[in-house]
């Protein structure tokens, strides 16, 4: 007890928010195991955990670091794509589906890490809005590129073309038959083998939440709040301000690329058009509603909101005017200083209450 | 303050989520797989009828830019489901349509939604990307599913639980090909094609194929997708200024009276040549007819056929949707007589299970041949491919006309 | 002739796109906030035209002038409901709620007028032939660059001759030290949403004139080009934002025709990047140093 007084305020956070993960992984593996969830939410539970992974490393960048971008979902085709391909490349070569699945992810963080860096190089030198029109663009860029991916592999390995025209076909790449065609331009991977499972999704979520947690409690971390609170001064005291951009930047973008390597494995088609800049937009919402820098709040906006327009199914065709209303409320009400103010009076007593405890 | 207002908000979705859940995980109780009725294996009886209720899914996308497709389909299949209802011939059939926004993902959640809802016979997806994720799904759980509208030989390619109301036939690239080289021999084709679409891009690869060993000259290829699908100044330029009198467009009709209307803006008249999927292109609200004047087109589905049928189709969709139904709308309501033809064939009871019904389905299928509105005397090969014969057209004077 | 054809169809894109980004420019130049809805207020605009043109029957002027009243309006509700309960919230929440508002019009949209496209006839249908029919330009490009000067000669002239116009300007600059000086604040700002609205408005009928369509989603993607316009040119600046949106829509039309069908937009969007970086605040932007 004593011990557990002594450790500071945000490592009991932190704490806390590592035990809730786990505390949910295994109340939701009980309650599936013994079929008390239906399949609408089971099918939904690798889909989260790839949001939860978007938002808390999307929350890196505009929460932690303080820079709005709007072209996340970039990096999650990156990763999707080339986890795809690693995964469908390898099928003949390793049998055990594990390994490929992980395979995949280790090659999605590593190609979106790799986007990230040639984003963040020009995209971080910029401030505010531009940032986020050109991060936008960059989304929209990266969408177009991998619309004009066809990729295929036999037995002589990987094929590749870039069809700059439009009119290439996937027998422009020459393979023997029998090969397996994994991204079909901008029709997408197609027949793409299911190896996501909730547990890799579990997993993930962690290894996340390990990277930024530390991340953000590490030396390198106070160094990107420092320029995120006030760049002039972090810059005066010495603090490297591109360096520390970049790592944030690049962590986020890797991460965000193994979330889609894992998505991109949970269906057997995968459009590229599917990470546009609404789906950016969707991650960004997840991530303003949860609270800015705030990562458990991430975790459970993204659970929330990925579930509610699959709870608002019964509205039918109004679902998404639903809930375009839920959002537009959400933000006037939590902005809205007279309930502010009301909320606020309960506030100080709950803490003084903690503090007692 | 704001965190815990928001929480509370949070509780409130979460309750309401939850409770969404849970009804929806209390009515599946009769009919799922879960508690296999004893009586269902018993009765199998050679083209005998089927009785009770069975739970029909429709899904597609009825919100976002595809929603056209999705609405048309899914109000096709109920009208058929009411009609089948007024039957009174024993079977009954509850039909529930989900949205998929036309995204591979959300589409699986539909299907499960679905599932949860007791869901015994799938007629979707509607379009071809959620259509491969989600048959994917339904051939592990052996629920069996017909497309109405997904073309792509993906979706049916290794499953044997999946069939197809529409063609996949790329055929009619050839067939449009050799139409072209015998009776305009000479002309300058140019192509555009929508290549993120697999119906699309097979036309045009069988096309080329073909036109290459017929000695077509094709002076100009272009392609647009769903992103960049209103505009069309650049494509067009091309062609004119390649020479190009006959534009082969194989894509649906939507674009493609977005194509017509463009070329006459920039007074530029080829002659048009579509396929099936041109079909519609007469009733697109606010189309200038006049435009499509001497365009030709093979088609399975004619709003305008006089057949008492397609005229009783057309009316009741008129009625309850006031608008003039397209193919899509014709291939859901194909859909949902398919299914009901092959649960009479097989001789299924309501009470049987998602997984009971597909391989009875499935062992009737290429044995039973339907009457519809985009084909008569449909028949099926037990890949899933649709066999039916579909009409060469050319418009005149705002209708078609056989040549 | 193929390259004049193709600068032509470049030019009237562009000066739709022109006519979005002064409205644009103007919102974000005083309210500093991203209007993701001002893309679905020209689909709105759209449809209203449409439905008067086809349904009431009234002459295209009419049309035009009735979906500027009505954008207007909604403009003016949008901001009032939406934005103004904001104006002190951090600048993310502002965003979401414009995201919200835009959902809420697509899908709104999606359930008055469906989901099926409508075929939009032109407002100034037939076309100019030149050199025996080889270069044909269609009468709505010209009608579109001409509204296109006139809008942004008017603007400039509105902001810096009349007193609204000022005290826009000054509002953009400093709300506190315009507040100050007597201005009413939020009065401009609903003046700026509602010119705003009513361009996005006249916008809406020349895009749907031009690309001949109209869904609830028309006006998502030409909102994004618009903004991206408007930053290219130097965000807050009228002229900036008319050069930023021929500039583009000429970009894109070359790119398609020259380089690929497929990789247009990049093209448009790598320009941008390479813009900004040489200069970070736009061709024609003011660039204003940090205080410490």
């Amino acid at each position: 007890m004593k011990k557990l007084k002594s450790l500071k305020t945000t490592t009991k956070v932190d704490f806390a928010t590592y035990l809730g993960v786990i505390a949910a992984f295994f109340i939701v593996s009980l309650l599936r195991s013994q079929g008390l969830l239906n399949r609408s939410l089971t099918g939904m539970l690798v889909p989260i955990c790839c949001y939860i992974v978007m938002a808390v490393s999307l929350n890196l960048t505009v929460g932690i670091l303080g820079e709005l971008s709007l072209g996340h979902a970039g990096f999650m085709s990156v990763g999707a794509f080339s986890g795809i391909i690693v995964a469908m490349s390898l099928q003949s070569a390793m049998p055990v589906a594990w390994v490929r699945l992980l395979a995949a992810l280790i090659a999605g963080a590593l190609f979106a890490a790799l986007a990230g860096l040639i984003v963040g190089v020009p995209v971080l030198r910029l401030r505010g809005d531009y940032l986020a029109i050109v991060t936008l663009a960059f989304g929209e860029i990266i969408k177009e590129l991998i619309n004009c991916l066809l990729v295929g592999y036999d037995e002589n390995g990987l094929h590749m073309a870039f069809n700059i025209s439009g009119t290439l076909t996937i027998d422009d790449l020459h393979m023997s038959p029998g090969a397996v065609t994994i991204i079909k331009g901008a029709q997408g991977a197609t027949g793409t083998e299911k190896l996501a499972t909730f547990g890799a999704g579990f997993l993930l979520v962690m290894v996340t939440l390990v990277v930024v947690l530390n991340l953000v409690r590490s030396r390198a971390g106070r160094a990107v709040m420092a320029i995120r609170d006030n760049r002039i001064a972090a810059e005066s005291i010495g603090v490297n301000v591109t360096k520390y951009k970049l790592i944030a930047f690049i962590t986020s973008a890797a991460l965000a690329g193994a979330s889609g390597a894992l998505f991109g494995l949970n269906y057997s088609s995968l459009v590229a058009s599917k990470f546009d800049f609404n789906t950016s937009i969707l991650v960004l919402v997840y991530v303003v509603l949860g609270g800015l820098g705030n990562i458990w709040g991430s975790i459970i906006a993204a659970a929330v909101l990925y579930i509610l327009p699959e709870a608002l199914r019964q509205f039918s065709d109004y679902r998404m005017l639903v809930y375009a209303i839920v959002l537009i409320l959400v933000m006037l009400a939590t902005n809205n200083p007279t309930l502010k103010n009301f909320l606020g009076r309960f506030k100080p007593r709950k803490q003084q209450g903690k503090e007692a405890v | 303050m704001m965190k815990k207002f928001f929480g509370i908000l949070l509780a409130l979705a979460m309750v309401l989520s939850l409770a969404a859940c849970g009804g929806n995980g209390g009515n599946d109780t009769p009919a799922t797989n879960d508690n296999p009725p004893a009586s269902a294996d018993a009765a199998q009886p050679s083209g005998g009828s089927a009785s009770g209720t069975f739970k029909i899914g429709g899904i597609g996308p009825l919100t976002g830019g595809a929603a056209i497709y999705g609405n048309a389909a899914m109000n096709g299949a109920k009208i058929a489901v009411d009609e089948i209802n007024a039957l009174n011939s024993g079977v009954t059939l509850e039909f529930q349509a989900e949205d998929d926004q036309h995204t591979p993902d959300i589409s699986v959640n539909a299907y499960n939604t679905l599932m949860d809802w007791g869901m015994q016979v799938l007629v979707g997806c509607v379009t071809t990307g959620p259509c491969i994720a989600v048959a994917a799904e339904t051939y592990n759980d052996r629920v069996f599913t017909l497309t109405p509208s997904a073309s792509s030989t993906d979706v049916i390619s290794g499953k044997d639980n999946t069939f197809q109301v529409c063609f996949t036939d790329p055929n009619q690239g050839t067939g449009s090909a050799d139409y072209i080289s015998e009776n305009m021999s000479g002309a300058k084709v140019a192509i555009i094609y929508k290549n993120d679409d697999a119906y699309s891009q097979g036309i045009r690869d069988t096309f080329v194929a073909e036109a290459a060993s017929k000695g077509l000259e094709i002076v100009s290829e272009t392609t647009f997708n769903e992103s960049t699908k209103t505009e069309f100044s650049v494509q067009l330029t091309a062609a004119k200024s390649a020479g190009a009198d006959l534009i082969f467009l194989p894509m649906y009709y939507e674009p493609a009276s977005v194509i017509l209307t463009q070329a006459d803006q920039m007074g530029y008249a080829p002659t048009f040549f579509g396929v099936d999927g041109m079909d519609g292109i007469l009733t697109q609200p606010g189309f200038n007819t006049q435009l499509a004047e001497g365009v030709m087109l093979l088609t399975p589905f004619s709003a305008d056929a006089t057949d008492e049928r397609t005229q009783s189709f057309v009316s009741k969709y008129n009625e309850l949707y006031g608008e003039t139904p397209n193919q899509f709308a014709a291939d859901g309501y194909d859909a949902v007589y398919i299914v009901y033809e092959a649960l009479q064939a097989a001789g299924c009871s309501g009470d049987m299970s998602a997984e009971e019904i597909c391989e009875a389905i499935i062992s009737v299928m290429p044995t039973i041949s339907v009457d519809g509105l985009t084909g008569q005397g449909m028949t099926w090969s037990s890949t899933g491919e649709v066999s039916k014969a579909p009409m060469a057209v050319v418009i005149k004077d705002g209708v078609y006309v056989t040549p | 002739m193929e390259f004049l054809s193709y600068l032509i169809s470049g030019i009237s894109l562009g000066s739709i796109y022109a006519i979005i980004a002064l409205g644009y420019t103007m919102v974000y130049g005083i309210a500093k906030m991203l209007n993701f809805a001002h893309g679905d207020v020209i689909m709105v605009g759209g449809y209203v035209s449409l439905v008067a043109m086809t349904s009431l029957g009234v002459p295209s002027v009419a049309a035009i002038l009735l979906a500027m009243v009505v954008c207007t309006i909604l403009g003016v509700v949008i901001e009032r409901l939406a934005y103004k309960p904001l104006r002190d919230a951090p600048s993310l929440a502002v965003l979401i709620t414009a995201i919200g508002v835009s959902y809420f019009l697509q899908n709104a949209a999606l359930q008055v007028w469906g989901a099926n496209p409508r075929m939009y006839a032109s407002v100034a249908s037939g076309t100019l032939k030149l050199f025996d029919g080889q270069l044909t330009i269609p009468y709505v490009s010209l009608l579109t660059v001409a509204a296109c000067i006139v809008i942004m000669v008017g603007l400039t002239l509105f902001t810096s001759r009349t007193k609204m116009g000022k005290a826009m300007r000054a509002c953009s600059e400093d709300k506190g030290a315009a507040q100050l000086m007597g201005i009413d604040v939020n009065r401009t700002i609903s003046m700026t949403f509602a010119i705003g609205s009513a361009l996005a408005a006249i916008a809406g009928v020349l895009l749907c004139s031009y690309t001949t369509s109209l869904s609830p989603t028309t006006g998502s993607m030409p909102g994004i080009k618009a903004f991206t316009a408007a930053v290219f040119g130097g965000i807050g600046s009228i002229p900036g934002a008319f050069l930023g949106g021929l500039l583009l829509g000429i970009i894109e039309s070359m790119a398609k025709a020259y380089i690929s069908m497929q990789l247009a937009n990049s093209i448009v969007f790598a320009v941008l990047i390479v813009v900004l970086l040489v200069r970070p605040a736009g061709l024609l932007g003011k660039y204003v140093p940090e205080k410490v």
